[in-house]
């Protein structure tokens, strides 16, 4: 499958059509979706439309946009007009958004044609797409590996040749630790860059949605894309969206890039091998490297346990069977939410909720909340002295490459210390990327990943490029 | 209605007022009353997944005009969220405003002389209403709810006393007081029957000098009558209970105004860990000095000013008028009244007129002007206009506007010429010689037989004072 700039500059230039774009990928979906469980819902209807309205453009001589008939796959946590949105959770059985969320709106605007909504961890809680009530994704490199997550399903869509694109959401690295495991770009931009208006909250205050393509300059269109203020976000960065493609080239000569003891230690011998291979990488394309270590990085894990699942618990609030989704029937209304959501929700949406709730309950809110909340200032803060030493930062995205389905199933904390390299971004809301550089154990991708000071995207994606070069995708 | 000798009540009151905005307070629905259910609502006010609040800047102003209406301090501030379930409540949680309220501190002197603490006047959104079909009408008993979310995210502002006010009778001046301060600042219209204006009693007694007795919370007062009600019975009732040899306990009541009673809702203890923290979806909210100025100098005056300017025209108002003066002030009429009592009109009609007609049709307000107002009630008092034909000029003009002269000539207002109304008089006394005779006897009673009968023939039109004199002229 051809790259998503190349699509759009064909069907701009007429070299090929958005129908005809649109109907290869739902034939490589029909044919690898059974096997693989990446989309949850097929939008044919919509992205039919969709496409013969942007070849009608076309064919009028208009500029159609960056995103011309490219086909998108939309994490299902993002709500889209008239289609079921599910958050893979049966709680939310039934419900259609009746408004699009801005991204959607915004892919749409640059001539992007959603095909459908894809699988994650319910309620974006988890790190290898086994959390779904309507079952796991598998990771198109190796059927018995888990693509990662939250984003998964995202992130094997694009993987498996479906789409050139899919948007995820990161909130402790659910974009880049999939795209890792898959071999993908993935991006966590900075926060308040991208609306989350339309994205159904887990934590709020960590949440960003950001592109996964095979390419860096593809997601450097995407996220120009879908990036810049938005009203309806109070939180959204006032700035227009940032010039992102015109630097992909930019390299990094004179750069100076911190490689972070604490972002590899612990990790697999293959993936620090790799790291240490994009060192020298760098180096040799003209970057000071410094070797850096930031203790208060290890402290990222239990403070983002504490602050997730305590936003999450009042965010997940409201699925309470009285407006929409699932109801379960009961004597009163009490009793009516309480057996609705103990029949809609999830194992770990359960066990976070209940993490949540305590640690914002009275007599105990200073001890686990408030003391999580000085974890993240010093996070902040740590972030801020290294930046004082480099322009970026260079460590590993995950700790092993794609695992089995189970291995960690059983231990929410092995699962959890997936995360242990990106969590330190979402606390600091700065941006982050991964990017495939070799292969580990059964020749599965590897993901290393820059990490940047707020709104230094552009610079992210000239060092992620750079990579991308010696990795072999000019 | 007074506690037993040695027994004192301390009263603390938290208003809650909805602000008069266009819009609602995070989103953009209309904030209007009496819209058919669920007709003003979007993603955002009925709190659907990824939905997003955006707070309204007109809420804010208000608020800040209430809090230096108090003499607050105005500080940068956070929201919150209080968390619990409640199916009114779209998000199951409530986005209102914690340790850094808008307003911090502040007063309110009552025109008793008086002052009462303000501790706080903070922002926070409204919920949705339920009605409770079958059983008591209470939720728990309920064979059936019903949500209406109009009214979910209509911006409040929650004012709270400090625990200052020590009778019923100082409860009732003070919310009266404050409904006229959020009617002078725009930011309310008052309204208690339509709940724009609720308010929660907190009530405890002790014996005097000693200290703070345990205290009782009675929710959703919706009227004056029912604060001072209920505000009496609670005191009462724990008095009898502590000289019962009880204790109170601390707990939340409800008020039933047709039991005259107030009965226990939930026990504190077992309740109300709302888990406060705060939104993440908000950014802080910090008004600068300019903005603060602004709202400092767009202030009207408030109640005990333009309280002090009607008292000084009205050397020694007669006690009947008091009550009606306080009207005045509360809804902000006293413009009308000032200017009348400036043009000669004396005060019982300059107040009466505004208190009764205008009070009862405030939605005309807008289309009756201060020069009509005089210009009516010095018809009035020149005798072009009956008393009766007064006021059914004002309503008129309140109901359809018009100009006075116009309105009493389109109802045949007209007065009798004077020659008229003598030929009139002179036909019923040839007509009835017998209530003549006992009138001319001296038997004053039969004045008014003659006053209506004279109002028959002319259709209202004739004045009764100068029936009188048209009688006397003749006896």
């Amino acid at each position: 499958m051809k790259c998503a700039r190349q699509m759009a500059l064909d069907v701009q230039n007429g070299d090929t059509s958005a129908v005809s774009v649109l109907e290869e990928s739902l034939a490589q979906i029909r044919s690898r979706n059974e096997e693989l469980n990446v989309f949850l819902y097929v939008d044919e209807e919509g992205a039919r439309a969709a496409a013969s309205a942007v070849d009608e453009r076309v064919a009028r001589g208009e500029n159609v946009g960056s995103l011309a008939g490219v086909p998108v796959a939309l994490k299902d946590n993002l709500c889209q007009t008239n289609i079921p949105t599910t958050c893979s959770s049966k709680i939310l059985e039934g419900w259609r958004s009746p408004y699009s969320a801005t991204v959607v709106d915004r892919l749409l605007a640059a001539g992007a044609v959603p095909v459908g909504k894809t699988n994650l961890d319910e309620f974006a809680m988890g790190s290898s797409t086994e959390n779904s009530a309507f079952g796991p994704t598998r990771n198109p490199h190796n059927t018995s590996r888990v693509p990662g997550g939250s984003s998964g399903g995202s992130a094997a869509a694009v993987a498996a040749d479906m789409t050139p694109l899919a948007l995820g959401s990161d909130t402790g690295g659910s974009i880049r630790q999939p795209a890792a495991l898959c071999g993908l770009i993935g991006v966590k931009p900075s926060y308040g860059l991208v609306s989350r208006y339309g994205l159904i909250a887990f934590a709020s205050s960590l949440d960003q949605i950001g592109p996964l393509t095979k390419t860096v300059s593809d997601a450097a269109i995407a996220l120009e894309a879908i990036a810049g203020h938005d009203p309806l976000d109070s939180t959204s960065l006032p700035e227009p969206s940032p010039s992102l493609v015109a630097h992909v080239e930019d390299g990094v000569a004179g750069k100076r890039i911190g490689v972070v003891r604490e972002l590899i230690d612990g990790a697999d011998a293959d993936v620090v091998a790799s790291v240490e291979r994009a060192v020298e990488v760098l180096k040799e394309a003209g970057a000071a490297i410094v070797e850096l270590s930031v203790p208060e990085f290890r402290l990222g894990l239990s403070a983002y346990y504490l602050i997730a699942p305590a936003e999450a618990s009042s965010n997940l609030a409201r699925f309470d069977g009285v407006r929409y989704g699932l109801r379960v029937k009961a004597d009163d209304v009490t009793a009516m939410m309480e057996a609705t959501r103990t029949a809609g929700f999830g194992e770990e949406v359960k066990r976070r909720i209940m993490l949540g709730t305590y640690a914002l309950s009275a007599g105990y809110y200073d001890a686990y909340y408030g003391q999580a909340l000085k974890v993240r200032t010093l996070t902040i803060d740590a972030f801020r002295r290294a930046y004082r030493e480099a322009d970026l930062l260079l460590g590993a995205t995950t700790p092993s490459v794609a695992f089995e389905f189970g291995s960690k199933t059983a231990d929410p904390m092995a699962m959890y210390l997936s995360d242990v390299f990106t969590i330190p971004s979402n606390l600091s809301g700065e941006p982050a990327i991964s990017v495939p550089f070799g292969t580990g154990e059964a020749g599965l991708p590897i993901g290393v990943q820059l990490l940047g000071p707020g709104r230094s995207e552009a610079q992210l994606f000239a060092g992620a490029r750079v990579l991308e070069i010696a990795d072999g995708r000019p | 209605m007074s506690l037993p000798d040695g027994w004192e009540m301390v009263v603390g009151l938290e208003v809650h007022t909805e602000l008069k905005t266009n819009t609602k307070m995070f989103c953009g629905c209309a904030n209007t009353f009496g819209a058919a259910p669920n007709t003003n609502v979007c993603p955002v006010c009925l709190g659907l997944p990824g939905s997003l609040p955006v707070l309204n800047v007109r809420a804010v102003e208000l608020a800040m005009a209430i809090g230096t209406a108090l003499h607050s301090t105005i500080s940068p501030s956070t929201f919150h969220r209080k968390n619990y379930f409640y199916p009114d409540m779209p998000k199951d949680f409530q986005i209102s405003q914690y340790d850094l309220p808008i307003n911090a501190g502040g007063y309110l002197d009552l025109p008793d002389g008086s002052r009462v603490s303000i501790e706080r006047a903070h922002l926070e959104e409204d919920t949705g209403k339920s009605t409770h079909l079958g059983g008591s009408g209470r939720i728990h008993d309920a064979d059936r709810s019903l949500v209406d979310y109009n009214r979910s995210g209509v911006p409040l502002v929650e004012i709270v006393s400090g625990p200052d006010i020590r009778s019923s009778a100082q409860a009732r001046t003070y919310a009266a007081e404050l409904r006229g301060i959020l009617i002078a600042t725009g930011a309310s219209d008052g309204r208690m029957e339509e709940g724009s204006m609720r308010i929660d009693a907190n009530v405890s007694v002790r014996r005097t000098g000693e200290p703070f007795g345990t205290r009782c919370e009675i929710k959703n007062l919706n009227s004056l009558r029912s604060l001072v009600h209920a505000i009496d019975f609670e005191a009462a009732r724990q008095v009898e209970m502590i000289e019962g040899g009880a204790r109170v306990r601390q707990e939340t009541r409800h008020w039933d105004e047709n039991l005259g009673s107030t009965s226990t809702m939930r026990v504190k203890e077992e309740a109300d860990d709302y888990r406060y923290f705060r939104e993440p979806d908000l950014v802080d909210l910090v008004p600068d000095q300019a903005w603060q100025d602004r709202v400092r100098d767009g202030l009207k005056p408030m109640p005990a000013e333009r309280r002090a300017v009607l008292t000084l025209r009205l050397a020694d108002p007669a006690p009947a008028l008091l009550d009606a003066l306080e009207v005045v002030i509360d809804l902000g009429l006293d413009p009308f009244v000032v200017a009348a009592l400036d043009a000669g009109v004396a005060p019982e009609p300059a107040i009466a007129r505004a208190a009764n007609e205008i009070a009862s049709d405030l939605d005309g307000v807008d289309k009756l002007s201060v020069e009509s107002y005089v210009a009516t009630l010095l018809m009035e008092q020149r005798g072009e206009l009956s008393a009766t034909q007064s006021k059914t000029v004002l309503a008129e003009i309140l109901a359809n506007g018009g100009e006075p002269t116009s309105v009493a000539a389109s109802k045949g207002f007209e007065r009798l010429a004077s020659g008229a109304l003598g030929e009139v008089v002179a036909q019923l006394i040839e007509e009835n010689p017998d209530e003549w005779s006992r009138y001319r006897s001296g038997d004053e009673k039969l004045a008014q037989f003659f006053i209506g009968q004279v109002m028959k023939l002319t259709s209202g039109q004739a004045n009764g004072k100068e029936v009188i004199a048209e009688l006397q002229a003749r006896r």
